[in-house]
């Protein structure tokens, strides 16, 4: 077996050292009746090539977004991660190491985290930033739980727009606490008024924008009237692409922010691991969730960076904690930072306006389309259109051809059957002229069909 | 003051100094060329970001540089033993990553049809099986982000499961004072209390003081087996008979399942769920923090309350169960889904890892893993034993605990020993971990390394213990000296915290 370096003499002289007959005498603490006797019924051990043969039959199977024109977002977007991203976050000293407990000998880690903490705060204009959670939706379910934790009152009002995982998640971890949530409607064209549903119990209000429609809306107004009631705005970015293009959740009074940071320098991946981006307003700051990186000096009086504010955490706090999270996105954080740092200030506007620009042109020729009609009167690169006929068969027939035509909104709302007819489609800079083309064709003839 | 000479720039050798990108701004500059936009009106309904965002500009070969440097400041699993307890800092195999970036694998969006994504499906339904099979379990929850996102799909399976009995009265959770801090976390965040449980002379949960506690308000015992002593909690058997005679469920914290994986399924022990850190015992990397994988087997009691998505089988291939609504009404069948844990369907990405680790080491393979692992850390044990101080009598399982009464008057303290081990070219163990025993040094080796890298780790144990007994007491308190960092000053940073770079304008208008 590669991976097992002790050898047979190896182990005849540790088991004499121990003072054991063999291996099997080591687990004699183990009951004999909870022992294996007879071998599990799965294949003994492989080599590279058998086992790169099994992964790689699995693989062809699928048809992967660089087979076919792609429009498929709604939670998850399919950008290009710079060649050099991925090659840094293999550096094994990156790939192997774990949460920086002792920060001596963690300080590349540690100043990493520095770092994706303030392009964070920048991006969502807010104060602060933690070091990650698991995705956008388990941040989302955090950031009403912390919300609760800083009013005191245990009503959540989530909007419409608010892509129904994030909306799933949150319920389902704020039931056992007693919250109380009012979910919204689903609301393609950002009709709702959320204000008038504050009152003195709110503790918070969760909106998305762009929507999970790719509706954009001003949270000004929100923003204030949650503020009179002494509720907070909790603003939910699920492309984190768009804070390059569009006014940060910060600069419209948001309180809180959660985002989705897949979107940059990390692959699609099936669906995880992806990366929860969390920020918030300074004054918050004890009642965050997760680690917290933080500057400070050694012995020498050089500058270095430590985890910090832990005493908001499940390994000291215990049932206290604000949160039970431990192990977070750590090295997707890293792709994420490393894909920021290189596009910097000019790459970061520029690919946002790319990203516009696209959706603009498949916006556009979509409504030559005989048969669809676009709902958004606003977006950033995704777009909801309505069909004429029932989107999960449109996009069922134009996948064998293959075009990825989008996500219907029924797969996301399958409770809903006015939104049968929706198709939520994105662009991106990967999006071409000639995948426009093609997927304009195709739905043009399905639905002539 | 530093006591070690200075240099020109402060660089020591292959250690360079690196001030934050914030620091290293060329306006202007970018690493990435992309295709200028066309000019035209925007249609971002008025939104148009005003005002620069505050990035830097670097140049690619700024960032390569920038960010290997920052990388050989860390200690990590390819550069030496890493005996981080409770951690299962094993190897990670490079095969995993490779085939986790095939474009068939890692370029699939959770949403495109499912018919256009049937090898990813059964993917996620291997390594299901791979997992039931090993913990002799009927079913498993795939979504869990990592260990504690684990634990809370598994209370929160308990607690549905309670209330479908008309039992949600229940809310009390016996937990052993031994239990990793996510233990007590997780059960408040599913609104339960904590009942700590001593353990008892042998480092076990006591079993008398656990069965006293057993009442009709019991939702569950939680227990990690092995526990965070290194030791294998013999009686989980009768404490599974005796919670589920009380009307409780037994839930175990897989975090050790890589002391006993191919050679004991902890289905035969009685429990009704345990999450499984694919980032420990299937050897997905720990990423700096993270990403884990979190699955968690359920018994056949707890199943019908999984949480979705959940892969189906059918005869027209795979599928999937993304809402409650679509599992179907709960009275027409048996799934009464307790939620949604997490956006789309699981850490996909692990999932490829894991599996390529499973069939790389097979049925045979893993059995040996455990073994080894078990070996290596009674072969520590038993090497430092004549001059540390172990604080069980053995054999151990896959880890070692130590305490610091072999340290007593000679004015050297866990944390001490800890920098010492830094000095000499280790990361150190677990150390006030667990809580169970003063100034704890918990160490695991795993099954990664030979024997002449044991060894190596042994003189160095056993080293630093006699310069500890022979007064050397400077050694320790300066330690770390040959670390990027000395000792880091944690106090100031709680104390006044710095979160993020801010311009130099800035930082000057708020210390005003």
């Amino acid at each position: 077996m590669r991976y097992l370096p002790q050898t047979e003499a190896d182990q005849r002289v540790m088991l004499a050292k121990v003072g054991a007959k063999s291996v099997e005498a080591l687990f004699k603490d183990v009951p004999e009746a909870a022992r294996l006797k007879t071998p599990l019924d799965l294949p003994d051990h492989q080599g590279e090539i058998e086992v790169e043969r099994h992964l790689r039959a699995l693989a062809a199977v699928n048809v992967s977004a660089g087979d076919a024109p792609f429009f498929v977002g709604a939670g998850a977007y399919r950008h290009h991660v710079p060649a050099s991203v991925d090659a840094l976050i293999q550096r094994g000293e990156f790939l192997t190491s774990y949460t920086p407990y002792q920060p001596e000998i963690a300080q590349g880690t540690l100043q990493v985290l520095f770092e994706f903490q303030t392009q964070v705060a920048l991006l969502t204009g807010m104060e602060v930033a933690n070091a990650s959670m698991y995705d956008g939706p388990t941040g989302c379910a955090e950031a009403v739980l912390m919300a609760r934790r800083v009013t005191g009152r245990k009503r959540a009002i989530l909007s419409g727009g608010l892509h129904p995982h994030y909306r799933d998640a949150t319920v389902t971890v704020t039931r056992f606490l007693d919250m109380e949530i009012d979910a919204r409607a689903p609301d393609p064209s950002a009709r709702e008024d959320l204000a008038a549903k504050i009152d003195s119990d709110t503790a918070c209000v969760v909106v998305q924008n762009p929507s999970v429609f790719g509706q954009l809306r001003d949270l000004t107004a929100l923003a204030d009237a949650c503020h009179a009631k002494g509720a907070l705005l909790i603003a939910v970015v699920t492309e984190v692409v768009s804070l390059g293009a569009v006014t940060p959740p910060g600069a419209m009074g948001a309180d809180i922010v959660v985002a989705e940071g897949q979107g940059l320098g990390n692959a699609l991946n099936f669906g995880g691991p992806y990366l929860g981006l969390f920020a918030a307003r300074e004054k918050f700051l004890r009642t965050m969730p997760g680690r917290l990186c933080g500057e400070t000096v050694d012995a020498d009086g050089r500058r270095g960076y430590v985890l910090t504010l832990s005493t908001r955490e499940q390994h000291i706090r215990r049932e206290k904690a604000t949160s039970n999270i431990c192990t977070n996105s750590g090295l997707c954080a890293l792709a994420f930072t490393i894909h920021v740092a290189l596009l910097g200030e000019e790459g970061m506007t520029r690919l946002a306006r790319i990203n516009h620009e696209r959706a603009g042109a498949l916006a556009k020729r979509l409504e030559r389309v005989k048969g669809v009609k676009l709902v958004n009167d606003s977006f950033f690169n995704e777009i909801t259109v309505t069909l004429t006929k029932p989107a999960t068969a449109v996009v069922s027939a134009l996948a064998k051809l293959p075009i990825l035509a989008g996500v219907p909104a029924s797969r996301l709302f399958p409770e809903r059957a006015e939104l049968a007819n929706h198709l939520i489609l994105a662009a991106t800079e990967l999006t071409t002229d000639a995948d426009i083309e093609a997927l304009a064709v195709a739905l043009e003839k399905e639905l002539a069909a | 003051m530093s006591n070690t000479p200075g240099t020109i720039l402060g660089h020591r050798g292959l250690d360079h100094e690196e001030a934050l990108i914030f620091e290293q701004d060329s306006p202007g500059m970018t690493g990435v060329d992309l295709p200028a936009v066309p000019a035209g009106p925007d249609r971002l309904g008025g939104l148009a970001r005003k005002g620069a965002i505050g990035l830097p500009g670097l140049s690619e070969p700024d960032i390569v540089r920038h960010y290997t440097r920052l990388s050989r400041k860390n200690y990590a699993i390819d550069s030496g033993l890493y005996p981080l307890g409770s951690c299962t800092m094993k190897h990670n195999p490079r095969l995993n990553e490779k085939m986790a970036r095939l474009p068939g694998l890692a370029d699939i969006h959770p949403l495109q049809p499912v018919e256009t994504v049937q090898g990813a499906l059964k993917l996620i339904d291997e390594v299901a099986h791979w997992l039931k099979t090993l913990t002799g379990m009927p079913a498993v929850a795939m979504s869990p982000g990592a260990g504690a996102h684990g634990e809370l799909c598994g209370l929160m399976s308990i607690h549905a499961a309670l209330e479908h009995k008309g039992h949600g009265h229940r809310r009390r959770i016996v937990v052993p004072e031994s239990a990793h801090g996510t233990n007590p976390a997780t059960a408040a965040l599913v609104g339960f209390t904590v009942d700590p449980v001593p353990a008892n002379a042998r480092g076990r949960v006591d079993l008398d003081a656990l069965t006293a506690k057993l009442g009709p308000d019991v939702a569950a015992v939680m227990i990690t087996n092995p526990n965070t002593c290194g030791l294998f909690e013999g009686d989980m058997r009768i404490i599974a008979d005796r919670v589920h005679a009380a009307g409780g469920f037994l839930y175990c914290d897989g975090a050790n399942f890589n002391a006993i994986v191919g050679r004991v399924r902890p289905g035969d022990l009685g429990i009704d769920a345990m999450h499984i850190n694919l980032h420990k015992t299937f050897s997905t990397p720990h990423g700096g923090g993270g990403p884990g994988a979190g699955p968690v087997v359920l018994s056949a009691a707890l199943a019908p309350f999984a949480p979705v998505p959940w892969v189906v089988h059918g005869k027209d291939g795979f599928s999937l169960v993304e809402t409650a609504a679509a599992a179907g009404p709960a009275s027409a069948g048996t799934a009464k889904p307790f939620g949604r844990l997490k956006g789309f369907h699981g850490q996909m990405g692990m999932f490829v890892r894991a599996l390529t680790y499973m069939l790389s080491h097979g049925r045979d393979g893993l059995a040996r893993v455990s073994g080894d692992s078990v070996l290596a850390a009674n072969y520590i044990m038993a090497s430092v034993s004549d001059v540390m101080t172990p604080s069980f009598d053995g054999p151990c399982m896959h880890e070692c605990l130590l305490d610091d009464r072999f340290l007593k008057d000679t004015g050297v303290t866990t944390l001490d020993f800890a920098k010492a081990m830094i000095d000499e070219g280790y990361h150190p163990m677990t150390v006030y971990f667990p809580l169970v025993v003063h100034g704890a040094m918990l160490i695991e080796p795993t099954e990664s390394e030979s024997k002449r890298s044991l060894d190596d780790f042994i003189k160095v144990l056993r080293g630093l213990t006699a310069a500890a007994k022979a007064g050397e007491v400077a050694r320790f308190k300066n330690a770390p000296m040959f670390a990027p960092r000395r000792r880091l000053d944690e106090t100031r940073a709680a104390r006044s915290p710095v979160l993020r770079w801010k311009p130099k304008l800035e930082q000057g208008a708020a210390a005003e």
